[in-house]
């Protein structure tokens, strides 16, 4: 067993990923020497050189789309976005070509590209630094959408986002990134498949469905509300397109009680399509509506204020009790 | 004020020409090209074919059975210099209007109808021809030749990527952007931008205040300008930029200077937004006509010849019409075909909801 750091257990499945497959290429602004501004890509280049770990001008759409010229060609590029609220330069090349490309060539090309980018709050961040767009990526067909929540999945899930063929849109939740735990570096026996969710913690009154960087919150929440005599069960999505539905809805079915909680913005956010799906399915064996606590209708506010802005215990708490007012 | 670009902030800008309007063969320093008779009576076919095709696209549109075309009539010079200039083992990627480089590249003419018939977005195997797809998104396909042409320099291949763009593209974000990262990874790479002179119905002006070309100088490589109706000099020129490329001396920008005779489209319409005198001037330095002319005056091409050509393209002509109207419509299901490569739950539930509705209707 090896004490790792998400943001280490993501280097270390980097590269497990390039010693095991010689076009896998990372790419990004300050990935090479500096190792990136959080350090995930720390000692790659020293290690597998200057054209495997290519420092980029600083341009996000110049990224995507030579990624995109690069995998024509056969490689396997993982993009590293320095922050969420970076990403919107690359958005035209993510959604309208690296998105649609496969489709376009009836299935001749082949887009394994992964696109990381480390999301959300609660870092005392300047603007734009905090941002969780992942909404417009599950909104947009052809990419595949994961969030990893903890050291474990850090380590599997980034190792299979570069086998997949599909472009990967890998959201890293920043503020976890110095949370540590226990792997086994040595075995893939323990490996769950990169879509499937996950039951991190079994209850039977509320269902709680995360991902990212609120799946310890919630754990938090249930830890709390066990004290009142509730048992909330916690729910991993690990991926958000495409959606393991199997696991959320049988756990809505036996809860009777779902609460979605995300840091993005509630209005049209992941968690409305959640409702909407635990609804159509679930309908009769709901207690109660699918209630959402995330960010509100703002842009992210300055960072004296975020602790207001992203969600915490209490507000998942709050949600849980209103959830047995109806 | 009104800035005529296409003249520059100073000095007249050089063209590359190695046969004039009037079809008289002349030298130039840097640019010479030696073909044979065999070789130029093959350009000028493919001169003439790539217009019949085009010709026949535009009354397909016409006629109802395309949704839209985008002519490339004017541009074959620049379109068949450039696209024979390319070996095996380079890689292109087009527009959407270059129907003349698919030619050069074997694509099936047909193919190139599927996307604008609507019964697909693209229909070949880019890797197959070394062609990539039509790129609707101004200028996106700059960023992926250039990572391409990185792919090349890790392979340690002899190989180049020519990308293609037009005028209105160079205002692009992506272009000056692809331009940066060629530049700084010395990627080998061609540019070749086809001046048309129109972005729809914007005129050059609003594009730039210096002759296209010239923008390379500041981006740290080449750039040169080329009579675009001029199917030597495109070819010369080309030839050259991508050996420079091959052998690791970088990129080239290529601004083919020429002109969009027809609409940007068959949904539009010119005369909103230009002259008629400036086409007449245009149609004097028809890049087909003049390649003729020195064949003919020099003897390398007989009457005989420009007759089977012509019979030839008339053939060519019937026989896309005959499989255009041939070609199936998609079935329903393939809605859900190809959006990703590996399994994908939701799409399959999707599918199979969609099937199970279609069905509903068949009993």
């Amino acid at each position: 067993m090896t004490v790792l750091s998400l943001s280490k257990a993501l280097n270390e499945g980097m590269r497990k990923a390039m010693e095991d497959d010689p076009k896998v290429l990372i790419m990004g602004e300050d990935v090479g020497k500096l190792g990136g501004v959080f350090r995930v890509t720390d000692g790659l280049q020293k290690d597998f050189g200057e054209d495997r770990v290519i420092d980029t001008p600083l341009a996000e759409s110049g990224i995507i789309g030579t990624a995109i010229g690069l995998a024509l060609r056969g490689y396997r590029p993982v993009c590293e976005i320095q922050f969420d609220g970076f990403v919107f330069p690359a958005a035209d090349q993510i959604i309208t070509q690296l998105a649609k490309m496969p489709m376009r060539s009836l299935g001749a090309i082949k887009l394994p590209v992964v696109v990381r980018i480390p999301c959300g709050g609660g870092i005392g961040a300047v603007e734009h630094h905090s941002e969780s767009p992942e909404a417009y990526f599950t909104h947009t067909a052809g990419l595949r959408v994961v969030a990893c929540s903890n050291p474990a999945d850090a380590y599997t899930m980034i190792q299979q986002a570069i086998r997949t063929d599909d472009p990967v849109v890998f959201f890293e939740p920043k503020r976890r990134y110095w949370e540590k735990a226990d792997l086994d570096t040595s075995s893939t026996d323990w490996w769950a498949p990169l879509h499937a969710a996950r039951v991190v913690r079994p209850g039977t009154d509320v269902t709680l469905l995360a991902y990212g960087p609120m799946v310890k919150t919630c754990l938090e929440a249930a830890t709390a509300a066990e004290d009142d005599g509730r048992s909330l069960e916690v729910v991993d999505l690990r991926s958000l397109n495409p959606l393991d539905e199997a696991v959320v809805m049988e756990s809505a079915r036996r809860t009777g009680r779902v609460v979605v909680v995300h840091e993005a913005p509630v209005n049209n956010g992941f968690g409305a399509e959640l409702a909407a799906r635990i609804t159509e399915q679930c309908f009769y064996h709901l207690e109660s509506p699918v209630l959402r606590v995330g960010g509100f209708s703002t842009p992210y506010p300055p960072s004296k204020l975020e602790e207001h802005y992203l969600p915490d215990l209490d507000r998942v708490l709050d949600a849980v009790d209103r959830t047995f007012g109806f | 004020m009104t800035l005529d670009a296409s003249r520059g902030a100073d000095a007249p800008p050089e063209l590359v020409q190695l046969l004039t309007p009037e079809g008289e063969r002349i030298e130039h320093p840097d640019y010479d090209i030696d073909l044979t008779p065999e070789e130029i009576r093959s350009l000028y076919r493919d001169l003439v074919l790539v217009r019949r095709i085009d010709l026949e696209a535009v009354a397909l549109q016409r006629q109802g059975e395309l949704g839209i075309w985008a002519s490339l009539l004017g541009q074959e010079a620049a379109q068949i210099g450039s696209g024979r200039a390319l070996t095996d083992s380079d890689m292109a990627f087009p527009t959407y209007r270059e129907h003349g480089v698919a030619w050069c590249r074997d694509v099936d003419p047909v193919k190139l109808l599927g996307l604008f018939r609507g019964v697909n977005h693209g229909g070949w195997d880019p890797k197959e021809h070394n062609f990539h797809l039509y790129t609707i998104v101004i200028g996106s396909q700059t960023l992926h030749a250039v990572g391409y042409a990185m792919g090349i320099q890790r392979d340690d291949a002899s190989a180049a990527t020519i990308v293609y763009f037009g005028d209105g593209a160079t205002s692009q974000g992506d272009v000056n952007e692809s331009f940066i990262w060629a530049s700084v990874f010395n990627a080998p790479i061609v540019f070749f931008c086809q001046n048309n002179q129109w972005a729809i119905s914007e005129p050059l002006e609003k594009q730039t205040r210096i002759p296209l070309y010239r923008r390379a100088s500041g981006f740290g490589f080449p750039g040169i300008r080329v009579d675009g109706n001029d199917v030597l000099a495109c070819l010369a020129v080309t030839r050259k930029a991508l050996e420079a490329a091959r052998t690791g001396q970088g990129p080239t920008l290529i601004e083919a200077f020429t002109y969009r005779m027809g609409a940007h489209t068959t949904t539009d319409d010119p005369t909103r937004y230009r002259v008629a005198s400036e086409l007449e001037a245009w149609k004097l330095k028809d890049p087909i006509e003049r390649v003729k002319s020195y064949l003919f005056r020099t003897e390398q091409g007989d009457q005989a010849f420009f007759d089977a050509v012509s019979a030839e393209a008339d053939q060519l002509g019937a026989d896309l019409r005959r499989r255009c109207l041939a070609m199936p419509d998609p079935e329903p299901l393939a809605i859900f075909d190809h959006v990703y490569s590996e399994p994908h739950a939701l799409i399959d539930q999707e599918r199979a909801q969609f099937a199970a509705y279609l069905e509903g209707f068949e009993k």
